[in-house]
């Protein structure tokens, strides 16, 4: 038995990945084998991952499958990377549809060019995002493209998960009288990235809300029998994630914007820039639908769980007109809360 | 957030209502006769639709929406000449976010930023000129855009860039000013105006003299308004007594911010760096005399318009507006968003065919965007 | 070109080229206090100013604000007022 561990030493030559890392040969089993799998640790050698889970075998439950590509600049901002988005984006997709994640695969477009020491950091941001999330990285893929044909580095993450059999959360499920609850406050992560980029040289403390959620969905399904549906309220901010839960089940909701609540910087970088807050991005952002009746005790459960504490009812349900996303004001005056159109541009005007 | 907030609060916004409510009622307006309100700025419209307070005042007030959105007013032709300048491919383009979506008669910026021109958008000509420090090799345009409010600031950048010697920085000028467009209005048979609320950040700097004019040759009310729901009602009930009173005068409601000498230091940087063209054009206005501001030959170094070969005078002019699109009615007052052919039908913030339906501050954005699909209640 | 914000000016970051670090609401930005500079950029520092395309353009004069928030709680008394004497109104009615 060796008394000591024999450390490591790194065969990758140089600090950035190059084409060679790319080409199939030893350069690209040395990146994939130190950067990657030797820290996500995947079950087996082969092309596949062979999974089994005995939750698949209950009559009635289902596999969930999702995927979702992540792009974010810059690649590293106050409160994440891309590749804690990768993983809690991905986990959350299952969690709103009830189901419990398991897997992930993981994907790397590398541009030539990129830092090792930055794919590194994200590579090590996803595992430890993952434990936290209970769910696994099993496989995954690397290319590497020209200089200027990717921005660093972009993720992919597909995940599976199982829906046990007593679930079935769908918009459609929506109906007049429920309410809208939200977990906490709005537009963390688009005011962080906003301020990272740079590019209106504006700097605040905001960090990123980026979270994997599938903790609290469990805590809401259990404490709430008659939960509708959830989304993470993600890109476009919760007043598009409430457009597309409104169209698909054919009501209207009105919310209230007493109820709304954003930090002060958020509040301020909107103010700066004139951004509505209802589009700004979220990565920890929950939005579900309660039947009126369980909304106490829905908020009591959220409130008791880190990623809660702030849980409030947004807005009710109503008849129609069917999509139409409305808005009491403060002023008690009321306004359409309309899908966003192309990208939100700053306002100097 | 200070001096924000406490003038957003809803408990005294219903007792101002209240007031309004009653005015209105003692001077016998009504939505059959209603008082014309017309706020001039751009802001002031979207004040209106965000906070609901076309819906919250009485139906005797018509607010009709003026022509002070500077992207709005912008001829096609001049978006045309910045695509052009854009498209060089030493240029880095760079603009507020209000213009990326503009239609030209070819393209938007947006769309000749796909197509590979380098326009890049800055919150400030600050951040424009850092850029062109950070790249000596490439020409920074910053598309000079704005009333008074903005002019100082370019004008300022100017200054410094001059004083740098910073070469590879110019600006593609196309400031206007207020008073000109607001005596064509009134000048206008056609147009029933009662009151003015005023443009609150352009007064800033030039004061509240300019509209004199308004009041003593005209013989109507414009009070200076403040940005915030209740500077805005306090506004309109300022209007209101005027009118109740028979009185028409200036007043300052956003003393807080406007000096009513305005601020000397931006005028004289204006003054130094601009001086007005003889004649600018404004979508739906027409040409207006003494309206549009050109760079000084004294800092012709730093006036794209010379360094291109672009701009007013040099191409072709008063480019035909799209078919169906009725923006220069709409900007005036003359006709409601809605009561457009093309709103939300060929018309739509997706695909604009004005800038009215694409700028957050035009009339039609704002309708659009916060519901007044209708005829308020 | 309307949108302004009030912010406050917390350091000068740059005597020679009048540049200072305002704050708004915990969002700091590097402005131009060119066209509000007192003699002793100092002076500057705790006061407001509306800040538009990284410019603070006017300092806030906190009297007249306080003024114009004074006439608008004025308006919430007398309405108040007025309301109380519609009580007082129909409360005589319903006992009449």
């Amino acid at each position: 038995m060796n008394a000591q561990t024999p450390t490591k030493t790194s065969r990758l030559r140089g600090d950035r990945v190059t084409l060679a890392h790319g080409g199939g040969g030893k350069a690209m089993r040395d990146l994939i084998e130190e950067v990657f799998t030797d820290v996500f640790d995947p079950p087996g050698d082969e092309d596949q991952a062979r999974l089994m889970t005995q939750a698949l075998q209950d009559p009635g439950a289902q596999l969930a499958f999702t995927t979702d590509s992540f792009v974010v600049t810059p690649p590293v901002f106050p409160g994440g990377d891309i590749g804690k988005i990768a993983v809690c984006g991905t986990v959350n997709d299952l969690a709103v549809g009830g189901a419990i994640p398991l897997w992930l695969s993981a994907a790397f477009i590398i541009e030539e060019g990129c830092e090792i020491a930055l794919l590194r950091q994200i590579v090590q941001s996803m595992d430890t995002e993952a434990r936290k999330a209970g769910v696994r990285i099993v496989t995954g893929d690397t290319k590497v493209v020209e200089r200027g044909s990717a921005d660093q580095v972009f993720v992919t993450t597909s995940g599976v998960g199982v829906i046990p059999p007593d679930r079935d959360l769908r918009a459609a499920n929506i109906r007049p009288g429920d309410v809208a609850i939200v977990n906490g406050v709005l537009g963390d992560h688009g005011a962080t990235i906003l301020a990272a980029r740079g590019d209106m040289a504006l700097s605040t403390d905001l960090i990123s809300d980026c979270n994997s959620l599938n903790g609290l969905m469990e805590t809401v399904i259990a404490a709430a029998p008659g939960l509708r549906a959830a989304r993470d309220a993600t890109r476009g901010g919760v007043a598009s994630c409430l457009n597309e839960m409104a169209d698909a089940a054919g009501v209207g909701i009105e919310i209230d914007e007493t109820t709304l609540s954003l930090r002060h910087e958020v509040k301020g970088m909107c103010e700066v820039l004139g951004l509505d807050p209802l589009y700004l991005a979220n990565e920890g952002t929950l939005v579900l639908f309660v039947p009126q009746e369980e909304a106490d005790q829905t908020l009591a459960a959220m409130r008791q769980h880190s990623m809660g504490k702030d849980a409030v009812v947004i807005g009710k349900v109503l008849d129609g007109p069917a999509g139409r996303v409305t808005m009491r004001t403060l002023f008690g005056g009321t306004r359409l809360v309309d899908m966003l159109v192309g990208e939100q541009l700053p306002r100097i005007c | 957030m200070r001096y924000v907030e406490e003038f957003r609060d809803p408990m005294a916004a219903k007792a101002v209502l209240a007031a309004i409510e009653t005015v209105i009622d003692q001077i016998g307006a009504t939505r059959d006769k209603p008082v014309h309100i017309m706020e001039v700025c751009g802001g002031h419209t979207h004040a209106i639709f965000r906070y609901g307070l076309d819906k919250l005042t009485p139906p005797g007030i018509e607010f009709i929406h003026g022509p002070g959105c500077p992207v709005c007013v912008l001829p096609m032709s001049r978006i045309d000449e910045c695509v052009q300048i854009a498209e060089r491919p030493e240029v880095i383009f760079t603009t507020f976010g209000d213009a990326m979506r503009v239609p030209g008669t070819r393209k938007s910026l947006m769309q000749a930023k796909a197509d590979g021109a380098d326009i890049r958008m800055v919150y400030s000509p600050l951040d424009a000129m850092e850029l062109a420090r950070r790249n000596p090799d490439r020409e920074v345009v910053f598309f000079g855009l704005g009333f008074e409010t903005t002019t100082p600031s370019t004008a300022l950048s100017i200054q410094q860039a001059a004083r740098e010697k910073l070469n590879n920085f110019s600006v593609f000028c196309n400031h206007i000013t207020v008073p000109p467009p607001i005596k064509a209005l009134l000048d206008d048979p056609h147009m029933v105006l009662d009151g003015f609320v005023g443009p609150g950040h352009v007064s800033m700097v030039i004061g509240v003299h300019p509209y004199d004019f308004i009041a003593e040759d005209y013989g109507k009310p414009i009070v200076v308004a403040g940005f915030e729901p209740l500077d805005l009602l306090q506004s309109v009930l300022m209007v209101l007594r005027q009118i109740q009173d028979g009185r028409a005068e200036v007043e300052n409601q956003y003393a807080r911010v406007v000096p009513d000498a305005g601020n000397p230091i931006s005028m004289a940087a204006i003054e130094d760096v601009y001086e007005a063209r003889p004649t600018f054009e404004w979508r739906g206005l027409g040409e207006i005399d003494a309206s549009g501001l050109r760079i000084r030959q004294a800092y012709q170094a730093y006036d794209a318009e010379e360094k291109f070969g672009v701009g007013y005078g040099a191409g072709p002019r008063l480019v035909k507006e799209p078919e169906g699109c009725a923006c220069g009615q709409v900007m005036t007052g003359r006709i409601k968003p809605f009561q457009c052919e093309q709103y939300g039908k060929g018309c739509t913030p997706e695909m604009p065919l004005g800038a009215l339906m694409v700028s957050s501050e035009g009339a039609c954005a704002a309708y659009y965007q916060y519901g007044a699909t209708e005829a308020a209640e | 070109m309307c949108l302004g914000i009030p912010g406050q000016i917390i350091e000068i970051t740059d005597a020679t080229r009048l540049m200072a670090m305002a704050d708004v609401s915990g969002v700091r930005r590097e402005v131009s206090v060119a066209c509000v500079a007192p003699a002793n950029l100092q002076n500057l520092i705790g006061e407001w100013a509306l800040i538009h395309v990284g410019f603070a353009m006017s300092v806030i004069d906190a009297d007249e604000a306080e003024k114009t928030l004074e006439a608008l709680r004025g308006l919430g008394e007398a309405q108040e007022t007025l309301e109380a004497m519609a009580q007082g109104d129909a409360a005589l009615e319903g006992r009449a």
